[in-house]
């Protein structure tokens, strides 16, 4: 039953979820008992919100701020409050618990159908959305379950993922509009059409109807690229339980790098076009893109990492010198 | 009227480094680099690694001139960071082929590669072209450009993280 703003409440586990006009509210009881609560914007909770669910959780730690998030453990899934905050588990208030992963999916998807009203978009950049606050009133569900867009091989190529079109319903961002559209010169031989093959990627990118959620767009072996377009800020504070890597393609991030156990601040990462940087697997890492940007997300999927990460067998870091 | 924004790309002649600015860290950890800062103190062709995830690694390639003929058992991708590159394509006989199918990255092809004409593609800033398995490729570039290339690291991979790394 919805409450007197038109929401729902949610639950799982230890942890209660309520929203009214402006804020998500989180409530838990801690291990000796006692009733704790976290308070975030309710744009804020359901931009991080969207990402968790969109990605699948993702790889490791999806901080939605720095009291709560989700830590994927691949067939499951841990929910936390304060977990991962230094002040607040040294004080005996955090609360963790792991649910399998299609329980919290459901109720992560339940809540931000019920929660994003109509004419909010949390892919969006800021400037291109509607509001996210106030009473309910409807929803936006073409936007919240968009699908990513995954190549297998490379884009373009026939039977693989589609390139960007005015037609298919993505036209050039109004940061991109400077950004050439020409396709690459092809001279296949008969018989190689689909072999000598090259698409205008900067272009895919000025395209990009979303911010912060990076598709496929070429894949060798498990190494994929993953470029997206950003601006504002990454609605999550990332942690990844593997090295990741950034490669900036144009414009520029600047990002915030903290200890991902603590929230301790370890650096910052100045990323401008051409540069490529690393972020260990201690970090967790926040961006903030003063205009959109092209930013390639560089990823290993092997799925045999995942023992190497439980064994603590991969690198911290991403190179020795 | 609207904003009109300006995407600022880099190249060889114009570019702008970031940083690290270490708070509690070890600079070296997060690998810091740029594109155009390898490719200018690259000879023409040198495979610089500048990302490296296990086994696969992203490389950094001044395009300048005609390169060797390459090869490799599985795809790579090229995308082009500045000038204009021509990629020409042969498919190759078996003779030339690289026999182990699991092998990682690019080898040289000896000789003249024997096979089939494929095709060629010219990419400029912002193409990204496929190099497909099996194939040979030869990049032709009549003046400095820099290409990045997704691929696993092989026998000429060059790794100098010193050298192209912030490291204070």
């Amino acid at each position: 039953m919805a409450n007197a703003h038109g929401y729902n409440d949610f639950s799982l586990g230890g942890f209660n979820f309520a929203r009214d006009e402006y804020f998500a509210h989180i409530t838990w009881e801690t291990l000796d008992g006692r009733p704790m609560s976290h308070t975030m914007d309710a744009g804020n909770f359901l931009r991080a919100l969207m990402r968790d669910v969109a990605w699948g959780f993702f790889y490791g730690w999806v901080n939605f701020d720095d009291v709560i998030g989700t830590v994927n453990h691949y067939n499951t899934v841990d929910l936390y409050a304060g977990s991962f905050n230094g002040p607040m588990k040294d004080a005996g208030i955090n609360r963790t618990e792991n649910f399998p992963t299609d329980d919290i999916r459901q109720l992560f998807e339940k809540m931000l159908a019920d929660w994003t009203n109509d004419g909010f978009d949390p892919f969006a950049a800021p400037q291109e959305t509607g509001s996210p606050y106030g009473h309910n009133n409807g929803d936006n569900m073409s936007a919240i379950t968009r699908a990513r867009e995954l190549a297998t091989r490379c884009v373009g190529l026939e039977g693989d993922l589609a390139l960007r079109t005015d037609e298919s319903g993505a036209p050039v961002n109004r940061a991109f509009a400077d950004v050439p559209q020409d396709a690459p010169e092809l001279h296949p031989e008969p018989g190689f059409e689909n072999e000598v093959h090259a698409f205008n990627l900067f272009a895919f990118l000025s395209r990009s109807q979303v911010t912060w959620n990076p598709s496929f767009t070429s894949v060798v072996k498990n190494s994929f690229m993953c470029p997206t377009t950003e601006e504002h800020i990454l609605p999550i504070i990332h942690g990844n339980d593997r090295v990741e890597w950034f490669f900036q393609m144009c414009d520029e991030i600047h990002w915030n790098s903290d200890h991902k156990e603590t929230g301790e601040p370890l650096a910052r990462v100045i990323m401008k076009a051409g540069d490529m940087a690393a972020m260990p697997a201690y970090c967790r890492h926040q961006g903030f893109s003063p205009k959109r940007s092209m930013l390639l997300v560089w990823e290993n999927g092997n799925p045999d990492l995942v023992d190497d990460i439980k064994s603590g067998a991969a690198p911290q870091v991403p190179v020795q010198f | 009227m609207a904003h009109q924004y300006k995407t600022r790309f880099g190249s060889l002649k114009d570019y702008d480094k970031g940083r690290v600015e270490p708070i509690n860290d070890d600079v070296r950890h997060y690998a810091f680099s740029n594109c155009f800062e390898i490719a200018e103190n690259s000879a023409p062709y040198e495979k610089v690694v500048f990302g490296q995830n296990m086994e696969y690694v992203m490389e950094v390639l001044r395009a300048e001139g005609n390169s060797p003929w390459y090869t490799c058992a599985h795809d790579e991708f090229a995308l082009s960071m500045d000038g204009e590159v021509e990629i020409h394509l042969v498919k190759l006989e078996d003779a030339q082929t690289i026999q182990d199918t699991e092998k990682h990255g690019a080898i040289t092809v000896e000789g003249d590669p024997q096979g089939t004409n494929m095709g060629w593609m010219k990419l400029g800033r912002g193409h990204q072209g496929m190099l497909p398995a099996g194939s040979a490729y030869q990049f032709r570039s009549s003046q400095p450009g820099v290409i990045i290339l997704q691929t696993c690291k092989g026998d000429l991979s060059i790794e100098r993280w010193a050298d192209i790394c912030q490291s204070a």
